[in-house]
């Protein structure tokens, strides 16, 4: 299977023809849009190895998500920065083979893959306390675009040789290379979780979320909606119901279920267009653009459903320290990402050049003119 | 050697103090933490500010003059040491912490500022900054940067890497990148990973915004002693099956134990073949769950002595012989070498039981202190730099560790960098693909190759050299490159 990825790639980068990389199609949406002929991963699958008590992953790119927490269940781990499925309930997971779902006209089922989810890098509520995607990622495999095959980093913990050019592939949206195979950190899953609600306004609920997470508490996940705080706790039972009794608030019954719709955006709130992610500061106080609102991260993304100007809310997010994406609907000419400052421009498109020199992998995805 | 007409262009950029050439001021800049790699720099400068380190990189990219970036000269790697007709560029003047902000838990600090010193400013908060190379009190952040520093407590709180968030850094040619911010994330590819552990090859770092997180509410350590380093090797992956992630989980051989007791008395038994320091830290209660499940644990993993400090007296006693590990070994002989490979936690007894062997095979003695929870291993080799031979004899042997560490799946080094000391070595971690891409990777930031030329990544004709001096299995390195 890598061996036709790799002969596409070089076929590609021959004939000057764009690509467009796929997994499981799950973040078709994220990003702008590209076009080429659709380079699937689908086939590349299978976890490679997998040591528990080295807490070690490594599996191929097109390995579903589900299929790896699955794994990790078993043993009592997980992917602690909680990648986002956007796949609504229940999780069609693909059958053995991929041809038992090639049935006539009926469509290809949408998941998570671990290739996906790396190269986009994204992460779920448990973000600002256990890590981020590139948090986690040792090493990886990739194809670059000319064909040539790459290892970068490993599968210890602890590596400094050479640059990190395996976290550079977490967020680069398939830009620098085709992602073959990942090798990740994973941790034990909590022994215990609550999930606590509090009705409370905004600027109060991002005081609090930046004072607790400022103090010695099992904190795992923050949000903040429609005058409400929902705060998630793990770790040993008793620690939780220490932390528990000193804060107060409404134990939540479906918490799973809130974490998880909150992770894959399956609520409502998420079906708005457009929809922005404004990542600040988290002690940001509120924006007050009158917007629809959801926070999470402990103050640190602010998502709005707003109709305002990319310019307006990319200040706003710059001002606050931070930047704006459009996140769901139609991009503006200039990208869906906020348009970096000219020495990082001409950076980027020097690494774009090194690693895909003929910009045939995913082609202006990242940003419009590369 | 730099002509007297740049290096008074220099001296018209800073203050006079600022600019060293009289060879006794050169003197003290001649190596960094690994003093068996010496070399007289030509010039040093000392600038004050963010605005003179653009100007010097300025006038040294128009003159295509190299650069060396140095930070408090505590690595260990070689990878400050100074490189013939460049400029020493030394950051150790800037060092203000430029804002605190205890709510939003980030520090904004110039890259001279100490490490430790970034903890003891926010200690008032009750935040700290976690990556605690065992250098902390001397090291600083642009350094630590520039290595991606880790320390004893990686496993659970993360290397460099994780703990910081914005970087403001200048090109070769004098421009100023603003990477990251102060949200989680930023746009783009994520060049804050590619800069951290570049070891001042791609840019000049000028400031570092750093996490800070909460400390701890308690911190707890049990020490179990082994009479077999394979069992000690065992038990700790057993802790971590058993879904403990303990702030620190230090090994330590019979060598190194002897050494450290003898040192400093800190009561460890003696008649053990290796002993395990497992901390956990966090909440009460959890630091509670957690010891008796490591205390279970290390008893079914067959520990001959186990003992939870009862004190916090007791428990800097317990650290107290392996923080002081590295000294104590250096009593044993004039001069020690220290490695710094990286393996999976798994392929340990072999890995002990080979650099035994080899120990013989090189007529050195080596204590093996090891941070057991992140499979960082640190032998440490004893030799005397005085007796002819001896210095090459130690390096040789180092340099076998390090290719038996690839060979089980590791790394050539966890933490103390590549530098110059560990070139060699990078032929047998890469394949001649990747270190061509480091190079381009390089050439994109660094096109003149002026920034620490020479160090991190070999020269693809070094690499067919030392494989034509490493032929495993019957198989040539890097078959493909033109030998002559």
């Amino acid at each position: 299977m890598l061996d036709t990825l790799i002969e596409r790639i070089r076929a590609a980068h021959e004939s000057h023809s764009p690509l467009i990389i796929q997994g499981g199609g799950s973040k078709t949406f994220y990003g702008n849009p590209d076009e080429g002929e659709v380079l699937s991963t689908r086939r590349l699958t299978g976890v490679v190895d997998y040591q528990p008590k080295e807490l070690v992953l490594t599996a191929r790119a097109g390995t579903p998500l589900a299929e790896i927490e699955a794994l990790l269940a078993e043993q009592n781990q997980m992917l602690a920065f909680e990648p986002p499925h956007f796949v609504p309930l229940p999780n069609p997971l693909p059958l053995a083979g991929e041809g038992a779902n090639d049935a006539p006209c009926a469509p290809k089922p949408i998941y998570a893959t671990l290739g996906g989810s790396v190269a986009a890098g994204l992460s779920g509520p448990r973000r600002p306390y256990s890590g981020a995607a590139r948090d986690f990622v040792l090493g990886v495999r990739i194809v670059d675009g000319t064909g040539q095959p790459l290892r970068f980093g490993g599968q210890v913990i602890k590596n400094v040789a050479g640059y990190d050019v395996s976290r550079l592939m977490v967020g680069a949206l398939g830009t620098l290379g085709l992602i073959t195979e990942v090798s990740l950190k994973v941790l034990p899953k909590p022994a215990a979780e609550i999930t606590l609600q509090f009705e409370l306004d905004e600027a109060a609920a991002i005081l609090k979320m930046n004072q607790w997470t400022g103090q010695p508490l099992p904190l795992s996940a923050t949000s903040w909606h429609a005058g409400l705080l929902t705060v998630r706790l793990s770790g040993a039972a008793s620690a939780v119901q220490v932390a528990q009794a000193r804060l107060g608030g409404e134990a939540l019954h479906d918490a799973g279920g809130f974490w998880q719709r909150l992770r894959d955006q399956a609520t409502p709130f998420f079906d708005k267009r457009p929809l922005w992610r404004l990542a600040v500061k988290p002690t940001t106080p509120p924006l007050n653009l009158g917007d629809a609102q959801w926070i999470e991260w402990g103050g640190a993304v602010r998502w709005l459903a707003s109709e305002r100007p990319a310019g307006t809310l990319r200040e706003t997010a710059g001002t606050a320290g931070g930047h704006a994406t459009l996140f769901r609907g139609d991009a503006p000419l200039d990208g869906v990402f906020t348009p970096l400052a000219p020495a990082l421009a001409t950076l980027h498109r020097a690494l774009k050049q090194r690693f895909d020199p003929r910009g045939i992998l995913n082609h202006g995805r990242l940003y419009p003119d590369f | 050697m730099l002509s007297p007409a740049f290096v008074s262009r220099l001296r018209s950029l800073l203050p006079p103090h600022c600019v060293l050439h009289e060879r006794e001021d050169l003197l003290p800049f001649e190596s960094d933490g690994l003093a068996a790699y010496r070399n007289t720099p030509d010039v040093v400068v000392l600038p004050e500010d963010e605005a003179q380190v653009a100007a010097i990189l300025q006038l040294c990219h128009q003159n295509k003059i190299a650069v060396v970036a140095r930070g408090a000269g505590t690595g260990l790697s070689a990878g400050a040491i100074p490189v013939d007709g460049a400029v020493l560029l030394v950051l150790a003047k800037l060092n203000r912490i430029k804002a605190i902000d205890p709510l939003a838990r980030t520090a904004v600090v110039e890259p001279g500022v100490r490490n430790l010193a970034i903890s003891e400013a926010v200690a008032q908060h009750n935040l700290y900054y976690a990556p605690d190379p065992s250098s902390q009190i001397a090291c600083s952040i642009g350094g630590n940067v520039a290595e991606n520093s880790g320390g004893v407590h990686c496993l659970k709180y993360g290397l460099t890497v994780h703990n910081i968030l914005q970087l403001r850094a200048w090109t070769i040619d004098g421009q100023l990148l603003e990477i990251g911010n102060e949200s989680l994330d930023a746009p783009g590819y994520d060049l804050l990973a590619l800069l951290t552990g570049s070891e001042g090859m791609l840019a000049v770092i000028t400031e570092v915004t750093v996490k800070l997180l909460p400390r701890p509410e308690r911190a707890q350590v049990v020490l179990a002693a082994f009479d077999d380093v394979a069992k000690a090797g065992a038990a700790v992956g057993n802790i971590i099956a058993a879904g403990v992630i303990p702030a620190g989980l230090e090994m330590m051989d019979r060598l190194a134990i002897q050494a450290a007791e003898a040192f400093v008395h800190a009561g460890y038994p003696l008649d053990c073949e290796a002993l395990l320091l497992c901390e956990v830290d966090g909440v009460n209660e959890e630091v509670s769950a957690d010891i008796y499940t490591v205390r279970q644990v290390l008893e079914a993993s067959g520990a001959t002595e186990i003992r939870t400090a009862e004190s916090e007296e007791q428990r800097l006693k317990f650290w107290a012989g392996r923080k002081a590990a590295f000294p104590a070994v250096g009593r044993l002989a004039p001069d020690y070498y220290c490695m710094d490979g990286t393996i999976p936690r798994g392929a340990l007894p072999h890995v002990l039981k080979r650099i035994s062997e080899m120990s013989a095979e090189f007529g050195l003695a080596v204590a093996n202190v090891f941070h057991a929870g992140d499979g960082n291993l640190h032998p440490l080799i004893l030799f005397d730099a005085n007796q002819p031979g001896e210095l090459a004899r130690a390096e040789a042997f180092g340099g076998k560790i390090l290719e038996l560490c690839v060979e089980v799946g590791g790394t050539i080094t966890g933490e103390h960098g590549v530098g110059l000391e560990k070139i060699n070595q990078m032929c047998a971690q890469f394949a001649t693909p990747e270190l061509m891409r480091f190079h381009e990777v390089k050439a994109a930031f660094d096109p003149d190759t002026l920034l620490n030329p020479g160090k991190a990544v070999p020269e693809l004709h070094r690499c067919a050299e030392w494989g034509a001096m490493h032929i495993h299995g019957g198989q040539l390195p890097h078959p493909e490159l033109p030998r002559f």
